[in-house]
């Protein structure tokens, strides 16, 4: 059976070259960084090659690249360790409702511990309303979280303008971006775009799991959360992860070298797509043709189960994902697509394809064929 | 000086001429329970199984095995010494002393000697035999008092071909030997019942086989692998199980095609006993087993069950019939399934499941609708292509 992989925005598979760098690194340059004999050198020299890389994707210098173990502790270093180094000058969070999991509990965290968050709402199209975040910050907001990219619709936060509309607040506040969705598909230039702190993980691009990292603009203030050996620059204590970042290094060199080739395919791919499942039945694009992602689609058909679309096109070889739970115990429905407003048939309705580097125009054609038949398929049932 | 573990059991002593068959069950149950693990040989005496010079390093292991022998009262880890008073003595001491390291320190230790004399050849008698070694574990080991009531050491002493003596007895989990009560097959849904069920059955003796409906597309892969670590857990007890995953879905398809929505659930479990009917006759079971309590949902009503159970003439063991929904949680907790139990994946039979299912379903509806149904095509189908995994503990 055809297997056509489209849950690129849960894992992507790894790229050849990220492979090939992560099994090297593994093999041959085993040493420990902080050793100070040979063997330590030559792992501490691919991690700064590496870091280089990331840096450079990001228009920054190496010296404000941490590594991390993946975005998730990206985001909660950036958070509560801002939190935790300016939490004299004020306790006063903002944030939106669509967020990943890992911003959200993380926020949840502090406001546990005394913090005030504010939760952003967005539009029908999904997007913040800049004048309800500049009526948000009030004297004693010490951090703005917004992701760029919403890792189930595809739909592009306006971060430049967030950006500059907290350049020209009297008192610093910092600005951390989640950028995992974005990281190589978009330009993210936290240095031109007045962003303090970018959080990016690997293997969402073709990289090894297990490793990403956060960009932290110099002087930004921010305390570590793990501490111990001091390695990181005593921001993220461990020893590192060398042939992930390794791995992670060689994917965004691959992923950069072909970028705007890569994104303006994908772009393709994803309007391919678009005009084929639109003409299916029922169906509902959650998002919008212009201004979205170049690799996530996000679709509903109100009346099924976006699980069981799940499951039917997996029989016929197609991976995609829902970012509702349906089982008779808990329907938790998507927090993001109920923030924009979706009903609950909507959001039980909707499946997330998301395309990635080794994604062609066969794949699309076969999994919109699949998904064509999938969805009468469930309808017929569900007519009885 | 020989370190064993004597095994003790109760209920099959009574079983009159079966007994020979059960203990004979029972010690190659416990040989396939420590397979992999050090000893020289287990025998049997009088009513004891002994399992003879075992590897003291590996201590932990056996006793948390055997805890999960079915047939097994209790049984402590002992040292066998010859039948020589000052070789009792001897042993005695060095038993007390091991012992006493698991007791906390500086606080003062209370101890009893419990010694039975079942060969009556031994010189002393019991009575005798508590005075004499209490007295000289008192000599030897500084610090003791003797309190009969409420010791922190017992000192258990069993005068048979050779003495026994040991300091802890730990409870087995009874029941009768597995397997000794022939075959049955168990309906297992991943939920919190069935398990349960299951595990009560093959405390009773009974080997059980588990037969799982699974509805792929309408529930995911991780679904089944839900009801494998459940069974990987019911095979601590039993060694090994053998399950039978039959495709459901089409059948559940046809169900929604074909039959009026507050008959879909009758429907459906009368399929799957014909189908669980028609694999227990290939595979050799005696009976089957469900998770049924009465009342506890539309489908365990009286009626329901007559209404399904009308399709086979197989018994239909249902061993939680009488338990609440917290005794069977506590004992799902108690074999380990519970946690397995609650994982999120269940059916997605949210779109299966009528809005107001019939409660008191009469056989006679549930065959006219199943009139619309191909019966015979759809059991054979499935059973043709069920898949079956040996599940190792």
């Amino acid at each position: 059976m055809r297997e056509v992989y489209l849950d690129h925005s849960a894992t992507s598979p790894i790229r050849p070259e990220a492979f090939q760098a992560l099994q090297e690194a593994a093999l041959r340059d085993f040493g420990n960084p902080s050793s100070l004999h040979r063997k330590g050198v030559d792992a501490e020299r691919i991690i700064s090659e590496a870091r280089e890389v990331v840096a450079g994707a990001l228009g920054g210098e190496p010296d404000e690249v941490v590594f991390t173990s993946g975005a998730t502790e990206s985001n909660n270093m950036a958070i509560k360790g801002v939190a935790r180094a300016l939490s004299r000058y004020g306790n006063h969070i903002i944030t939106t409702r669509i967020e990943h999991p890992s911003v959200f509990e993380t926020c949840k965290q502090l406001e546990e511990e005394g913090f005030q968050v504010t939760y952003l709402h967005v539009k029908q199209d999904g997007m913040i309303d800049l004048d309800e975040l500049r009526e948000a910050i009030i004297p004693g907001t010490i951090l703005v979280s917004i992701m760029h990219v919403n890792n189930e619709t595809g739909i592009v936060q306006p971060v430049v303008q967030v950006g500059t509309l907290l350049k020209q607040m009297r008192e610093k506040i910092t600005f951390h971006v989640d950028a995992v969705q974005s990281f190589c598909k978009l330009p993210v230039l936290p240095r031109e775009w007045g962003i303090d702190l970018v959080s990016v993980s690997s293997h969402k691009i073709g990289g090894p799991k297990g490793v990403g990292a956060l960009f932290i603009k110099k002087g930004t203030k921010i305390a570590p959360i793990i501490l111990g050996g001091g390695q990181e620059r005593g921001l993220r204590s461990g020893t590192e992860n060398v042939p992930g970042i390794a791995g992670f290094g060689a994917a965004v060199k691959a992923a950069m070298a072909g970028r705007e080739r890569e994104a303006s395919e994908l772009d393709a791919l994803r309007r391919r797509l678009i005009e084929k499942a639109s003409a299916i039945k029922g169906a509902r694009l959650v998002g919008a043709v212009e201004g979205c992602a170049p690799h996530i689609v996000n679709l509903s058909f109100p009346g099924l189960r976006g699980e069981l679309l799940l499951h039917y096109l997996e029989e016929r070889g197609v991976y995609v994902s829902t970012g509702s739970a349906c089982s008779s115990r808990s329907r938790a429905l998507s927090r993001t697509l109920t923030a924009m407003g979706l009903t609950s048939d909507e959001a039980v309705g909707s499946i997330r394809i998301s395309l990635g580097w080794n994604t062609t125009a066969e794949d699309i054609d076969y999994a919109c064929e699949a998904l064509a038949a999938c969805v009468a398929k469930l309808a017929a049932l569900v007519r009885r | 000086m020989v370190p064993v573990i004597l095994v003790r059991y109760g209920e099959l002593g009574l079983k009159g001429l079966n007994r020979p068959d059960f203990e004979k069950a029972l010690s190659e149950n416990i040989k396939r329970a420590l397979q992999g693990l050090e000893y020289r040989y287990i025998h049997r005496d009088r009513g004891r199984i002994f399992i003879e010079n075992y590897s003291m390093g590996e201590e932990g292991e056996f006793l948390s095995r055997l805890s999960r022998v079915f047939g097994i009262v209790s049984f402590s880890p002992a040292m066998a010494a010859e039948l020589e008073l000052d070789q009792v003595e001897q042993v005695s001491l060095e038993v007390f002393r091991r012992a006493m390291t698991v007791v906390a320190e500086g606080k003062s230790v209370t101890f009893k000697v419990h010694a039975t004399r079942a060969n009556k050849a031994f010189p002393l008698d019991s009575m005798e035999l508590n005075r004499h070694l209490g007295a000289h574990v008192l000599k030897n080991i500084p610090g003791l008092s003797v309190d009969v009531h409420n010791p922190d050491i017992t000192l258990a002493v069993e005068i048979r071909d050779r003495a026994y003596v040991s300091c802890r007895t730990l409870p087995g989990p009874g029941g009768l030997p597995y397997g000794v009560s022939g075959r049955a097959l168990l309906l297992l849904s991943g939920g919190i019942d069935s398990p349960v069920a299951g595990w009560l059955a093959m405390k009773r003796g009974v080997e059980i086989q588990a037969v799982h409906f699974y509805s792929f597309p309408f529930t995911g892969e991780k679904s089944k692998t839900k009801v494998i670590d459940i069974c990987k857990a019911l095979a601590r007890w039993s060694g090994a199980i053998q399950l039978y995953v039959v495709p459901f879905a089409e059948i559940q398809t046809s169900i929604m095609e074909h039959c009026h929505e507050e008959m879909r659930i009758v429907v459906m479990r009368r399929m799957m006993f014909r189908i669980a009917q028609e694999l227990a006759g290939r595979h050799g079971a005696l009976a089957l087993v469900t998770g049924e309590s009465v009342g506890q949902v539309a489908s365990q009503t009286l009626e329901s069950m007559r209404a399904v159970n009308a399709v086979t003439n197989l018994p239909v063991l249902r061993p939680l019939a009488g338990a609440d929904k917290t005794e069977i949680v506590r004992l799902a907790k108690e074999i380990g399934t519970f946690e397995i139990s609650i994982r999120p994946y269940e059916d997605c039979c949210t779109l299966f499941a009528p809005k107001h299912p019939r409660t008191r379903p009469q056989p006679a509806e549930a065959e006219a609708e199943e009139a619309k149904l191909d019966i015979v095509g759809l059991v054979r189908t499935a059973v043709e292509a069920t898949e079956i995994l040996s599940v190792r503990r």
